[in-house]
């Protein structure tokens, strides 16, 4: 079975079914993913801000990311779950949405960048942790995150019209 | 009183007309609200978590607020900006939706309360359970007005 025939017979399981029919879930599912963007995204520009100098000066970059990583990690958890659930009520449109593609590509980008910044400079932090403008590639990690995720909640909004559906 | 005639007004006012008729004006100005809606949730959250004694627990609360202060302020700006030209686009379908009424009268007791209670705890300190209860107060209010914003969608 090829993936839009995959998103077709997941389309019709009882489940999907119940969630896009349903008057309180769906509407429930779609709140906790919007209110969980607090938790999540809120969490990560704060850590943002600081690590491209522009806020939060007077705290440790290391005490941001111990502190609040934990937070956002939860966030990012509720944010999946519910997500998924709103991509199984109603899969084979949002995977033909233009916004859906570009949402799961930033969200990839978005990962990656996270992960080369905890994997490189991050590593050194202990020598910069406290400098009111962090390192060039720390700054740019920064800037690009906020960037990605920012382009993530914007398409994530997209994708509720249509426009260049197929 | 009856509101009605001055949401008919809202409603018809230029600036409204013009988001209304817009294929793509309600959906750009809408998620600039969202991505103030995730500021304004992080600072607010950074500070209360706080006030629980979670999270930045080895800041002092009143310099972690004193911090926060200006990003919480720039997105409540952004937030109520982008919010009023949504609201006058649809104020007629605001005025019939009960989750809109929430939303306000919460708004008007979060705003009331961060500036008023939230913000003498902050600077005075006082004992852990004021400060505990005052989080819990400030983040149900401010959860209710998310909640019940995006509810008008529904209702």
């Amino acid at each position: 079975m090829d993936l839009p025939g995959f998103f077709q017979w997941l389309e019709g399981t009882a489940g999907s079914v119940a969630i896009r029919e349903s008057t309180l879930l769906y509407p429930i599912i779609e709140t906790t993913h919007v209110l969980a963007l607090c938790l999540f995204l809120g969490m990560i520009v704060l850590l943002d801000l600081r690590l491209t100098g522009a806020g939060l000066r007077a705290i440790a970059v290391s005490e941001l990311a111990a502190r609040l990583l934990p937070w956002a990690f939860a966030g990012f958890a509720l944010m999946a779950v519910s997500g998924l659930l709103l991509f199984y009520s109603g899969p084979v449109r949002a995977s033909r949405n233009i916004f859906f593609q570009i949402k799961m590509a930033m969200l990839m980008l978005a990962g990656g960048n996270a992960l080369l910044f905890h994997m490189t400079i991050y590593r050194r932090v202990a020598a910069w942790d406290l400098d009111p403008m962090p390192p060039l590639r720390a700054r740019l990690a920064g800037a690009a995150s906020l960037l990605l995720w920012a382009g993530v909640v914007v398409c994530g909004r997209m994708q509720a019209y249509n426009w260049f559906d197929k | 009183m009856n509101l009605l005639p001055l949401f008919q007004w809202f409603e018809a006012t230029a600036l409204g007309t013009a988001v209304r008729e817009s294929l793509w004006l309600f959906p750009v100005i809408e998620c600039v609200h969202l991505l103030a809606l995730a500021l304004l949730g992080g600072t607010v959250l950074a500070v209360d978590l706080r006030l629980l004694g979670l999270g930045l627990r080895a800041q002092p609360v009143e310099g972690l607020a004193r911090q926060m202060r200006p990003w919480f302020l720039a997105a409540l700006c952004a937030i109520i900006t982008t919010g009023i030209p949504m609201f006058l686009s649809e104020a007629l379908k605001c005025y019939y939706s009960p989750p809109f009424w929430y939303k306000m009268s919460l708004l008007l007791a979060a705003l009331a309360f961060a500036f008023t209670v939230r913000r003498r705890v902050i600077s005075r300190g006082g004992p852990s359970m004021l400060c505990k209860l005052t989080a819990v107060v400030s983040l149900a209010l401010w959860f209710g007005v998310g909640f019940s914003g995006r509810w008008i969608a529904f209702y």
